[in-house]
């Protein structure tokens, strides 16, 4: 430990980082490279830099997975469009057309909203096999019905040979916000409880795993799963929910960032509630992996009162998709902006927003 | 996970914290140099800087072989990675090193075939896959990976796979922790000793650590037990007078290393006569070349390799950091002009980087909440 005299020395070069930090990214990339597409730090400023300045309007501005529109009488209406670029696009647990459906729809439950229909647009590559196409159509209409979400329109554009890899699916989606969601980082408060809905990094280590080029053999299943019914269900439970999002690219690190930069508040894990399987937590130890960061495509994220929280976790329960869900954490106004882990004996790290990208193209 | 988890038992470790808060409450303040990276990487991944009394500081050393490659060599890997027909093979990290002007992950994005692999051997499989490539493998590391990339030439040898090669740029830990001992203003107690590199080399190579400098040594595994045991090991050796190399990671290494191993390099290397370290400057026979014997398969005499030196940037103090002579907050770019996603210099790339993890992990700190005092 540094002496005592140095501690206000490091205290302000601390404050000094945290006030560059907070400064809007700027992209100085001439080209485009995998890591603008990792939801890290880099996808961040190329979408600052680039995307939102050209459409800036309130609802983009507030740069979540969807849109909710009050467009009618009724309702609001949330909408959400994602496309979908994994390789392999088949492995352990499920498929690209499992994952266009149920990213998409966990992108409107993550806004409250009931999904009520999906659009789906194929690019296909020259010299794909049908029976694959198939097999991916086949893939997306079960997890559609399997959803009770309709397939209502779309669009199939074919490219020549090396203008694409094989198929690359873009889904949007369609729902109405559920009576009295308010759903706003805005809304959480200092002791909040941070639930999650269950084991973390499944999807992305299956994904690895399905590569084969890592000579490692782990039986672990992709967790992709829609989760409006446990949405719904919490929402029944605990109509306080202050703010939900599924933990997708860059994993439950980059989204609690993503809380703690909209919120104004500080994310506090508990390492050891962290729910990770074995085989997950295994292959990460020997890839130099942190699980926080990989990717899911089965989880949901809440935020709600401390009071609420055994409500939360029972309500999540009762769906199958929540089987494991649990409190990891909670919100704190002691380091605003910051996500920290509270590791096995004590000691705190930092876990800061995705740098680089391990594992490019996994949804 | 057997092997892991015990040696992450909170009680253990707090033993081992009241342990050494009352060893060094009894001494003067002490300074242990952590020489390898992935101590570096643990001691801010699990939060263990905070939980040690405010008399032990730890410095963080040069054992992290992403941050020692020189910007020169990563000009020249570029350069092979440009060349027409090149599949370039690296670690993850590779990617985000800064040459001169650009890095390999620039290069990959404009054209270049780089591609991430997690062992030499996987480089070589992608070779017998794509026959009509040159496949090069941009090897890093010290003497722990170096084995790794010996048993990939000589299988590369064996299969008589032509096209394959390594851009060999392994390193030896010994010269540099003698440069760090010989530099002027040595402020250092004690060292916590390299585990994996040791699982090759053994203790052995540290003795003159203890014997010329009078330093005592602890080799040490990785997990906050371990770190914590070799922090206590070394107050003990100081408060009873001893300057010794012990070694914390029995369960690991042996004191005369793997002769196995050890028989691999001496094959598939020859030890360069000098060689640049970033921010170290040039060190007598601190690294690897790949052997006359393997001569087909060094990628240094297959492509056109500038071999240009580059000059650190003149904000960068990466070379103050390594030598343990400036803490990385101390560094005048730290968090500010140099992050990891904008690195100037190498111990901000590697997550091993002193920088790096202390940016990463450890920008934090409350010492309120240090939760363990000596009774």
């Amino acid at each position: 430990m540094a002496a005592e005299d140095d501690f206000e020395a490091r205290a302000a070069v601390l404050a000094r980082v945290e006030s560059w930090r907070r400064r809007a990214p700027k992209l100085a990339d001439e080209t485009i490279t995998m890591a603008h597409g990792a939801g890290g730090r880099a996808g961040q400023s190329l979408i600052e830099a680039v995307i939102r300045p050209a459409f800036s309007n309130p609802v983009l501005d507030a740069l979540d997975d969807g849109a909710v529109l009050d467009i009618g009488d009724g309702r609001p209406m949330a909408v959400t469009t994602d496309a979908f670029v994994v390789t392999p696009r088949r492995f352990n647990g499920g498929s690209i057309g499992d994952l266009a459906v149920n990213g998409t729809i966990n992108d409107l439950a993550a806004m409250g909203a009931e999904p009520a229909a999906l659009t789906v647009s194929l690019v296909l590559e020259e010299g794909l096999a049908v029976d694959e196409l198939r097999a991916i159509v086949g893939d997306l209409a079960r997890a559609a019905s399997a959803a009770g979400v309709p397939v209502v329109t779309g669009d199939t554009k074919v490219v020549e040979r090396g203008a694409a890899d094989g198929c690359y699916i873009t889904t949007a989606g369609l729902g109405l916000v559920a009576p009295g969601a308010q759903l706003d980082a805005a809304a959480v408060r200092p002791s909040d409880a941070v639930v999650l809905s269950g084991t973390i990094g499944d999807h992305g280590v299956a994904v690895m795993v399905a590569r084969g080029d890592l000579a490692l053999a782990a039986d672990v299943a992709s967790d992709t799963a829609p989760l409006h019914e446990l949405v719904a269900a919490l929402l029944e439970a605990v109509p306080d929910t202050r703010w939900l999002r599924d933990p997708t690219r860059g994993g439950v690190a980059s989204i609690c960032n993503e809380l703690a930069a909209a919120s104004g508040l500080g994310v506090e894990l508990d390492e050891s509630a962290l729910p990770v399987r074995g085989a997950v937590a295994g292959a990460c130890e020997l890839l130099g992996l942190d699980p926080l960061y990989i990717a899911n495509e089965g989880k949901m994220l809440a935020v709600v009162p401390a009071e609420d929280a055994s409500a939360a976790v029972a309500a999540m329960r009762s769906c199958e998709a929540g089987a494991d869900a649990c409190v990891v954490g909670a919100i704190t106004d002691e380091h605003p902006g910051l996500v920290l882990v509270r590791t096995g004996f004590g000691g705190t790290r930092i876990v800061d927003m995705l740098v680089g990208d391990p594992l490019p193209r996994i949804c | 996970m057997r092997y892991v988890d015990e040696f992450r038992d909170p009680q253990a470790a707090r033993r081992l914290l009241a342990d050494i808060a009352a060893a060094a409450a009894e001494q003067p303040p002490r300074k242990f140099m952590e020489v390898c990276g992935g101590h570096t990487h643990a001691i801010y991944r699990h939060g263990i800087e905070a939980l040690l009394p405010a008399g032990i500081e730890l410095i963080h050393g040069p054992g992290c072989p992403v941050c020692v490659i020189p910007m020169g060599r990563v000009d020249d890997a570029i350069a092979v990675a440009r060349t027409e027909g090149v599949t370039m093979c690296c670690f993850g990290d590779m990617l985000r090193v800064p040459g001169g002007e650009s890095t390999l992950l620039e290069a990959k994005a404009r054209g270049a075939d780089v591609r991430i692999v997690y062992s030499p051997l996987d480089a070589l499989a992608l070779a017998a896959r794509l026959p009509e490539r040159q496949v090069v493998f941009l090897a890093v590391g010290f003497e722990t990976t170096a084995p790794s990339t010996a048993v990939t030439l000589m299988q590369a040898r064996e299969r008589g796979v032509e096209n394959f090669s390594v851009f060999c740029n392994h390193v030896t830990i010994v010269p540099p922790l003698k440069a760090i001992l010989d530099s002027p203003g040595l402020d250092l107690d004690g060292f916590l000793g390299p585990g994996h590199v040791s699982t090759v080399i053994g203790t052995r190579p540290y003795r003159f650590v203890a014997e010329q400098y009078r330093r005592p040594l602890v080799t040490a595994g990785f997990e906050p037990v371990d770190i914590l045991q070799a922090v206590l090991m070394l107050l003990r050796q100081l408060a009873e007078g001893r300057c010794e190399v012990e070694n914390q990671y029995r369960r690991v290494v042996a004191g005369r290393g793997n002769d196995r191993a050890l028989a691999l390099l001496r094959e598939a290397f020859v030890v360069r006569p000098h060689f640049e370290w970033r921010g170290l400057g040039f060190i007598a026979q601190s690294a690897l070349a790949v052997a006359p014997e393997f001569a087909a398969w060094d990628a240094e005499l297959r492509f056109e390799v500038p071999g240009v030196r580059v000059a650190d940037p003149k904000a960068c103090q990466c070379g103050e950091v390594l030598k343990g002579a400036l803490r990385p907050w101390e560094c005048k770019v730290f968090g500010t002009a140099c992050t990891p996603e904008t690195p100037i210099g190498t111990c901000m790339v590697s997550s091993e980087g002193a920088c790096a993890a202390y940016y990463n992990y450890g920008r934090y700190s409350s010492r309120s909440r240090i939760p363990v005092h000596a009774t």
